[in-house]
């Protein structure tokens, strides 16, 4: 069973139909005890990571994360919930979970061609094998809707690359957590498919 | 690189699918579900709905197709027509889909866009204007109008104001359709593409009038476009999704190919 934390942030719901059309059972909960003690995470988010660490804490699923991080349990984040699991944001200025040190910037684009937020299919470039990245295409496109980028501070982190301006970590990951910038429940077959690897993976990285 | 995107547009009238022509006659060709399904396997990158359904009462059938094509479609997936309010919008969303489509209802009440986008955020509110070419005058400078009803009603707005208000109102997309070239499928309307595309900064979507792969090259490059829209090209299968995108890819068009 995945929990998919819920903290009010939006697109719970698609990473759940998007479980669900898999086969892969599935349940949204808010509850850091069931987060605790669950066989895997999905760390979802749309919105401002200033507000989603304010829940998170409120909830009290900050440390329930932290407390799963540590014992192992194998965790995915998305968009947001990539961002949170680094050490800073600066949207809002932000103090994250710091499970990957790094911060996360606001695109500064010289390109006035280039538009924020980064919204629409872009190409992923796997840096490093991953599990979650088994049957992956290289350089297929995601989709992503953003305006912050994840930069860790240890390049080891770095799992996938995509261009936009510059050149970010779209995938990042440590030990039992990994996180993508883009939204594997709306990226076609291809998302589909990390999410079945997710749904399949024991937490070790290699 | 951010790939440009081929978005389809269903119509849906009392839960069927229709396809407008010149915004009259409509007739049903199919089940919205399966049709949508079959887009999205095909590689289509974004897909929209509008209701067209006219009576209120049976609007609750609308939010039965987006549940429906929300559990087997995992692409961006919008949905239009008859939302009026931010609650509306926010009943389709539920429902599953990403972003919420206005149009008449946010010319006639302008805070709709601003009361979604502070709700939902810019993200999930796509603006969508009918055009009309006019004479340019003093009210509309640019030669542009925006019409509403479905192309009935003039409104003496410039479209071109209309888009950077919607933009400044926190719209996160604009989808420019051309009453003129709808239906035509003699191509889309590039040079109203062009003059809004120079004027925002947020993704403009061209819709109206494509006909031929060509359109599509022509309104992505020389119009400026992020995304095109077509429907009766794929409704009427006289074109493929797979054909479309290889075109514009052997034409330089960076389009998603990995489906």
């Amino acid at each position: 069973m995945i929990f998919i934390v819920d903290y009010a942030a939006g697109n719970l719901t698609s990473v759940k139909r998007a479980l669900d059309s898999l086969g892969v059972a599935s349940t949204i909960s808010p509850d850091p005890d069931l987060i605790r003690r669950a066989e895997r995470i999905i760390f979802p988010g749309v919105g401002h990571a200033g507000a989603s660490m304010q829940v998170l804490k409120e909830r009290g699923l900050d440390q329930a994360l932290l407390e799963a991080y540590a014992a192992g349990t194998p965790i995915l984040g998305i968009c947001v919930g990539c961002q949170v699991s680094l050490g800073h944001s600066d949207e809002g200025d932000t103090q994250c979970l710091d499970i990957i040190p790094g911060n996360c910037p606001r695109f500064k684009l010289a390109d006035p061609g280039l538009k924020i937020p980064h919204m629409g299919w872009n190409e992923v470039r796997v840096r490093k094998p991953h599990p979650l990245l088994k049957d992956v295409a290289e350089g297929a496109e995601f989709y992503f809707v953003h305006s912050y980028y994840p930069a860790p501070a240890d390049p080891d982190c770095v799992y996938a690359e995509t261009e936009y301006g510059l050149v970010f970590a779209s995938a990042i990951g440590r030990r039992n957590l990994f996180a993508t910038q883009f939204h594997p429940e709306k990226s076609g077959r291809v998302g589909l498919r990390l999410l079945a690897n997710f749904a399949a993976w024991d937490g070790s990285p290699c | 690189m951010l790939t440009k995107r081929l978005i389809s547009c269903l119509d849906v009238r009392d839960g069927k699918l229709a396809k407008s022509v010149k915004f009259v006659d409509t007739r049903d060709i199919g089940d919205p579900v399966s049709q949508a399904r079959k887009y999205y396997e095909e590689g289509l990158d974004e897909l929209v709905m509008y209701d067209i359904t006219a009576s209120s009462d049976r609007r609750d059938i609308m939010i039965d197709v987006v549940a429906a094509v929300a559990a087997q479609v995992f692409i961006p997936f919008s949905v239009g027509g008859g939302l009026r309010s931010v609650e509306d919008c926010r009943r389709v969303l539920l429902a599953g889909a990403e972003k919420i489509n206005v149009n008449s209802a946010a010319v006639r009440n302008p805070a709709l866009i601003s009361e979604a986008s502070q709700a939902f955020g810019a993200q999930c509110v796509v603006l969508s204007m009918d055009v009309k070419a006019v004479a340019p005058g003093n009210k509309i400078p640019s030669g542009y109008e925006i019409v509403i009803d479905g192309g009935r009603t003039p409104m003496g707005i410039d479209a071109i104001q209309w888009a950077q208000l919607g933009e400044e109102l926190g719209a996160g997309e604009l989808v420019i359709n051309s009453i003129d070239a709808d239906g035509t499928k003699a191509g889309y309307e590039l040079q109203l593409t062009r003059m809004i595309v120079d004027k925002v900064g947020i993704p403009v979507i061209a819709s109206g009038g494509g006909g031929e792969p060509e359109h599509l090259y022509q309104v992505l490059t020389e119009g400026g476009a992020d995304a095109a829209l077509v429907a009766s090209m794929l409704h009427y299968g006289t074109h493929t999704i797979a054909g479309i995108k290889q075109y514009l890819h052997e034409r330089g068009v960076k389009m998603r190919m990995n489906y």
